[in-house]
Formats: C-alpha cells, structure tokens, sequence
C-alpha cells in the first residue's frame, strides 16, 4: 500500500489540522518536513496569512455529531487527496485531521497523527478513531504511551 | 497593556468578567479582550469578537501581560513571545468547554512553571499582581522538541513497511 519514500526524494507532504491550538501545534511540527512539499488544509482563511508561500485548502469544520457537516467533509477531504495525492499526511486534528488520516491511509500515504498536547488524561476521542489508521500514531505525555497505545517521542514546545 | 484571549470557537464571559471587574477595580483603560461569539458588554474593558493572526501576534507583542483561556493556541503563542501568561480553565460543568481538559491542562503548565493559574477572582486578583511584579517566567523554542521531528522525518522518509504499527 505504501507509496513511501527512499531517502533524497522530495514527498508530498498533506499537513492538516482544524483551527486554535491544533493549528498552532501543526506549524510548530511541519518544519520536520522543511525539505518537502508542504501543503495544508484547515478550516479558516485567516490562517493563509501564517504559511504565506504554501499551498492551503480550506474546508469546513465539523463535529462527529454533525452527519451532514461529516460528510460534506469528506467529500472535500476526498477532492483535496486526489489533486494533491500526498505521500505522507500528518494531522493534529481534529474531525478534518481524522478523515484526512483514514482517507490518507486508504489512498497509500503514510500517515501521521499526533494528538494534542492538551490531551493530557487521554487521547482524544479523534485519536482513538484514527488508530488504525495511523502509521504513526503520538501522543504527547509519556505517562499515555504503551506497547499497545500510542508512541511518545517529544512534544510541539 | 493587558490582553484578554479566549479563543474563537465559544464565549468565556465569566473570564471576561472577571477581568472587567478587576480592570474596573484598578482603573486600568488599557485592557483589550478578544472575546469571541459574546454579546458581553463591557464597562472597562475594550472588546473585539474576533481576530485575524497578524492581528492577533501584534496585541501579543504590545502586551505587558496575556490572560487567557487554557487553550493551547493562546498559551503557545505566548510563550513563543516570552509574555508573562495567566490561564484560567473552561470548566466542563458550566458548559464553557465539553469537558474540563482545560483543568487538567492548566494544571500541568502551571506545575511545569510556563503559565500561571487562577480558578477564581482572587486567584486572578493574585496572579496578575505576581506577573505585574516578576515579569515572564518562561519562553519556548519556535519548533517542536527536536526528538518528534526527527521521528517524524525518519517515519516519512523511512524504508518501505517501516510504517506498520
């Protein structure tokens, strides 16, 4: 399934994340892919202003209690996946990181989700759904990490 | 000047409150409060709903002092600053926030020395005469922590099935 890389290669890199602090957490871990091609879907235009040279889409926001928001979301997600068609996708969340991070896995990227340091007694219900999902799957608390749970291999500050 | 945030997505009036009284109280006219989808109306305070980030990183510069919600976007973006930043958590139970995350949030950050805490006015009354006093405490690197790029980078960039769980 994996359309991984050898080393050298310049990736397509898919960074989202929705808006506030998941946003803020996403920026501080894309220069991981300072060598790649970033680009970024989130939820307000305002935050063009903060990647000015990327590429960014915008798509709406939603709750998973919100069907319809869902699936007009996917939909987006979808659309954004086939244009870009990105060998890695990482995600702080939240709804839009977490079908960014199942569609992701289906269309062969790698795929990345590290949960936000505001979750801090657990993962994140959105961390819980995309664990399947996840190549690679963060938490930010060491005391959260297991064999069977999520890694902990540092944290956004 | 002070700077009141919380945040975009809910209101937090009982923050916002709070600093109205105690802007009151200390006759402070330099107290701004971004104060999202609210139709709270101040007496002391000068409030915004909303802001764009540039608009948002200048009042940050400009503060002597940030007080915010337990958001991390607020406590990030400070921090990154090196501004002395008060928190004061969402509460799940007054339906400021789903759950008390914020709480336990807080609770962490304050024990790690990079934000005060305050639960309630006096806490606030307290906090913000200690950050008037004492200035920043603490200030983060632009990136995150080292290890999680680099791990990040070798997962992306990894041989081929390097990536199942």
């Amino acid at each position: 399934m994996t359309r991984g890389a050898s080393s050298g290669r310049r990736l397509r890199v898919l960074a989202v994340a929705s808006g506030g602090g998941h946003w803020v957490q996403l920026r501080r871990v894309v220069p991981a892919f300072a060598e790649h091609d970033v680009a970024y879907v989130t939820i307000n235009p305002s935050y063009r202003a903060d990647v000015p040279d990327a590429r960014v889409f915008i798509v709406r926001d939603s709750t998973r209690w919100d069907k319809l928001g869902m699936a007009i979301l996917g939909l987006q997600m979808l659309w954004i996946l086939i244009r870009v068609r990105p060998h890695v996708v990482v995600s702080t969340g939240a709804a839009p990181g977490c079908l960014a991070i199942v569609l992701g896995r289906l269309f062969g990227a790698r795929t990345i989700w590290l949960d936000s340091i505001a979750n801090v007694e657990e993962v994140s219900m959105s961390g819980r759904l995309v664990r399947r999902f996840a190549g690679l799957w963060l938490t930010q608390w060491p005391h959260l990490a297991s064999e069977a749970g999520p890694e902990y291999a540092g944290r956004v500050f | 000047m002070i700077f009141v945030t919380v945040g975009a997505q809910m209101s937090f009036d009982r923050l916002v409150g709070w600093m109205d009284d105690w802007a009151e109280r200390r006759d402070r006219g330099d107290v701004i409060a971004q104060i999202g989808p609210s139709d709270y109306a101040p007496r002391r305070l000068r409030v915004v709903p909303f802001m764009t980030p540039p608009e948002f990183r200048d009042r940050l510069v400009e503060a002597e002092i940030v007080v915010s919600h337990a958001g991390m976007g607020s406590i990030i973006n400070a921090l990154e600053l090196g501004k002395p930043i008060l928190v004061v958590p969402r509460h799940g139970d007054l339906g400021e926030t789903r759950n008390d995350h914020q709480v336990a949030t807080a609770r962490r950050f304050s024990a790690e020395g990079l934000v005060r805490m305050a639960d309630s006015p006096q806490e606030l009354d307290r906090g913000l005469e200690t950050l008037i006093r004492e200035g920043a405490e603490a200030r983060i690197a632009a990136e995150a922590q080292p290890e999680l790029l680099a791990r990040m980078r070798a997962f992306a960039t990894g041989p081929r099935g390097s990536q199942a769980p």
